[in-house]
């Protein structure tokens, strides 16, 4: 063989691990895979229809602002839009009308992502951006809670049902005295805290831990169970997709200042469990604080961030306007991560963490 | 021992791709090649000085290039024949330049001049032992191409309290160091204990990594009955066979930035340069061949051969079942921090571990997408730098920010971009931005060299003109006293002039 025509100096390795952004992408859904059939399951069609809603929404906003920014469109096959269409529609209320789904997932990919340049750029997390954005457009429909209605129970909303309650507004059972919907425990626990209630004795009459794991009460898609959330993670751990530093430390320290504050008044502080379990604190910790972009990519950098969204996160739940704080605390440590990532730069080899070369006794010359 | 021994930061595991050029042994019965390329510079210095013509007859063995300067070394020719020319031809490099090199057509004789190995070497002054390495060729063969008789030497200047013998190979697909340590221990440990005679080194470690299990047998059988020589077993992982993490491993410590290993008092050497040497001082023999990995998916029988210095790499891959696809990739070393090569019409050379030719499929090259800050990077450097901030920095000719970020410390080992799910080539960047990075350095030592001749210049025309003030006031003063008698001649302004139109040519320069 003598020169090849098409050779390109290239520079090495020429070895690679196959991984990709795609497959990355697709793990992360696949995780959330069983918590959302689990929603689906417990919300029924409507929860379906608007899923499929956000996410496609979401694609097809991709593929205009590639189109637009005359970007290659082959990169909508990265699964990024799909995923951020998948993590909005699961902090969304399952039976959020259709203009919320569409204008979320629109507010996520252009506000959230493309305007910094696209994948990669972004400050904040998109999907956590466009469901803070949306609960302070719309909070009445943001926190509108549809109860657990299984899609095998009789008073169930069949497939045209459902899309009747998404597309068109159509109310549902609203004969029914008292209604299908309320408070989840989070935002119970916090009127009640404002109204001076003692939240110890309410939280032992309703709370109940059990159903708060499996998710068997009202909330986003994916606030339910924690346990499949908690599935989900661990397998996103051993596969490595995601490091265990920021899970660990934001609920690690979320769990240490509940119990201190538990520990000092009951009476207005619940519990470590209660906190865990309820809202949107395992799928925070576990799949938007840990995502890539937006988050710091030194080990050290990933403690203190995780550590701040569990300060943020029990500040706010504690003393805060809000009754979920998982999306703000998340959003501002987002912002943030590039100062962690600045101040927490591994040591380097040969050198100390100021950089400086390290010490060493120099070898003794020998007299030849 | 302490905490943290044996483990280095970060690195990766590729796939081996060992298993099919390990399991046969070393092919050292190559017939002769038509002909031998011996380029002049198969090491990091200056091109050696050829000692031949044209049409000279060379026996095996002969010296047939001197080395040309410090880090020059000598070449030998690899079996008897006839000087065909010393011309150009393209270099096992990625640019496919041209470069000197004396062709030598082998008569079939292969025949040796008279060797004359020292009688006892262990009985030598040691720095004659170094010039019989310098004079034998022998460079590090592990791709360092660094001449082993300066190691040697700056061994002998510095108390070196660990001698390293790296048998880590930890790039894909090459044994060659596997093999030799399996089928060749007991001369390696001769090699190593030539090497600790030479440097006065109080402790020897040969350190094999883990997945080489028959070469750590093989020497530790060879290593018994000698003592002092250590058998270490590390961790496989690459990168383990880089110097400085393989320091790390063995001995704990790490060498400081800036500085080399010596100054802690740690030497390493290869075991392939360590059998030279001992092929030097036993048998008297010149560095004229090396055991090389033929492998890579597209190659019929993959396996390890001796192979004479200057035979060409179409030579080997016909030797191991021939190609049989067009390779998609032809690399001289391994995958990790191999060159990629133009054309299979290129020579063997000292530093040449292995030639692969691989598929499409084993180079697994994507188009790059962009970052997203996974943080993989991070974790795969064994230096313990932000490989994606180096990156960015260098795409955006920010080269001070690149440096401090890592780039300084970089050893452009590869595990980042092989890690990369983006597919972005970040060696590529740091290659480029520590080319500009050294062009910059190039051009500013030229600007304060040219700084310094300006200023040496204003000062000795200052001087001068001092001195010729000075005289003029003796002379005037002289005819003061005696007689008034002509005019002094006017002072010359051209001088002047010429300071001012070079203070401005050199402001243009630093501009540039």
């Amino acid at each position: 063989m003598t020169a090849d025509a098409q050779y390109i100096p290239t520079a090495s390795p020429h070895a690679h691990d196959r991984s990709s952004i795609d497959r990355i992408m697709l793990r992360v859904c696949l995780a959330l895979t069983p918590v959302s059939l689990w929603g689906f399951y417990c919300f029924g069609w409507p929860a379906v229809v608007m899923f499929v809603t956000t996410c496609l929404a979401a694609i097809l906003t991709e593929l205009a602002c590639l189109y637009v920014q005359q970007q290659p469109l082959s990169r909508l096959w990265d699964g990024s839009a799909l995923l951020t269409g998948w993590l909005l529609a699961l902090t969304l209320p399952p039976w959020a009308p259709w203009w919320i789904a569409v204008g979320g997932a629109f507010f996520a990919i252009t506000i959230g992502k493309q305007i910094y340049g696209g994948i990669g750029q972004n400050v904040f997390n998109p999907a956590l951006l466009a469901r803070i954005a949306l609960l302070i457009s719309f909070p009445v429909q943001l926190t509108t809670w549809v109860n657990v209605t299984p899609i095998d129970s009789a008073n169930a909303p069949g497939l045209a049902d459902a899309f009747a309650i998404i597309f068109a507004g159509q109310p549902w059972m609203s004969d029914a005295a008292d209604g299908i919907t309320g408070a989840t425990w989070l935002g119970a626990s916090k009127a009640a805290a404002a109204g001076g209630a003692d939240l110890a004795a309410m939280l032992s009459q309703d709370f109940s831990l059990y159903d708060a794991f499996l998710g068997l009460t009202r909330g986003s898609l994916g606030e339910t169970s924690t346990l499949l959330v908690l599935l989900g993670g661990i397998w996103l751990l051993i596969t490595r997709t995601i490091s265990w530093h920021i899970p660990v430390s934001l609920l690690g320290t979320l769990a240490l200042l509940a119990w201190l504050g538990n520990l000092s008044n009951p009476q207005s502080y619940p519990g470590v469990l209660f906190h865990l379990t309820s809202g949107g604190v395992m799928i925070g910790a576990f799949f938007y604080a840990t995502d890539y972009v937006t988050s710091p990519s030194t080990p050290v950098g990933k403690l203190i961030f995780g550590a701040g969204c569990g300060v943020v996160l029990f500040a706010i739940r504690s003393w805060g306007g809000f009754p979920e704080a998982v999306a703000f605390a998340i959003l501002l440590m987002n912002a943030l991560a590039p100062l962690i990532d600045r101040v927490t730069k591994p040591r380097a080899y040969g050198r100390r963490h100021s950089g400086d070369a390290i010490k060493h006794t120099p070898a003794q010359r020998r007299v030849v | 021992m302490l905490f943290g021994l044996g483990k280095i930061r970060g690195g990766v595991h590729p796939d081996g791709h060992k298993i099919d050029s390990a399991r046969l042994v070393i092919n050292s019965q190559l017939p002769l090649p038509d002909t031998l390329w011996l380029p002049l510079c198969q090491h990091s210095g200056e091109d050696a000085r050829p000692l031949v013509q044209a049409g000279e007859r060379v026996l095996k063995g002969q010296r047939i290039a001197a080395a040309a300067g410090r880090f020059s070394a000598n070449i030998h020719a690899p079996t008897s024949g006839t000087i065909t020319s010393i011309d150009t031809i393209t270099m096992p490099h990625p640019s496919g330049l041209p470069a000197n090199a004396i062709i030598l057509q082998p008569d079939g004789k292969d025949e040796w001049i008279t060797l004359q190995p020292p009688a006892d070497p262990f009985s030598m002054p040691q720095e004659a032992l170094a010039t019989l390495v310098e004079q034998a060729g022998i460079v590090g063969m592990g791709g360092a191409i660094f001449p082993a008789a300066i190691k040697l030497r700056q061994g002998r200047r510095f108390e070196i309290k660990t001698l390293i013998v790296n048998g880590s190979e930890c790039e894909p697909y090459l044994t060659t160091d596997d093999r030799l340590m399996r089928e060749r221990a007991a001369e390696i440990v001769e090699g190593a204990r030539l090497v600790r005679y030479i440097i006065e080194a109080y402790r020897t470690v040969i350190a094999i990594e883990d997945n080489k299990p028959q070469a750590i047998a093989a020497l530790q059988e060879a290593a018994a009955n000698v003592g002092a020589i250590e058998i270490v077993v590390v961790p496989a992982r690459y990168p383990m066979g880089s110097a400085k993490q393989l320091i790390q491993a063995v001995t704990g410590l790490e060498v400081p930035a800036g500085k080399r290993s010596n100054d802690i008092g740690v030497l390493v050497h290869n075991v392939a340069t360590v059998y030279a040497i001992q092929q030097a001082l036993i048998h008297g023999k010149p560095l004229i061949s090396r055991v090389t990995t033929v492998a890579g998916g597209c190659v019929g029988e993959p396996r390890n051969v001796e192979a004479l210095l200057g035979t060409p790499i179409h030579y080997l891959f016909e030797q191991c079942g021939g190609l049989t696809t067009t390779p998609a990739r032809l690399l001289m070393g391994g995958p990790m921090m191999g060159q990629v090569l133009p054309t299979t019409e290129v020579p063997l050379i000292k530093g040449s571990s292995g030639v692969l030719a691989l598929t499409k499929a084993e180079v697994n090259e994507h188009m790059p997408s962009p970052c997203i800050r996974c943080g993989r990077c991070v974790d795969a450097c064994p230096m313990g730098l932000l490989p994606l901030e180096m990156a960015r920095n260098s795409k955006q000719d920010d080269f001070d920010s690149a440096q401090d970020a890592g780039l300084r410390d970089c050893i452009l080992c590869g595990s980042c971009s092989y890690v990369c799910p983006s597919h972005i080539p970040l060696v590529q960047y740091f290659e480029y931005a520590k080319g500009e990075l050294a062009e910059s350095r190039a051009s500013q030592q030229k600007l304060s060299y040219t700084q310094e001749l300006m200023a040496a210049r204003k000062e000795r025309l200052e001087r001068e003109a001092a001195a010729k003030e000075a005289a003029k006031q003796a002379k005037k003063a002289k005819a003061k006293a005696k007689k008034p008698r002509k005019a002094a001649a006017p002072t010359t302004v051209a001088a002047d002039t010429a300071d001012t139109a070079e203070t401005a040519s050199t402001t243009d320069h630093a501009g540039a």
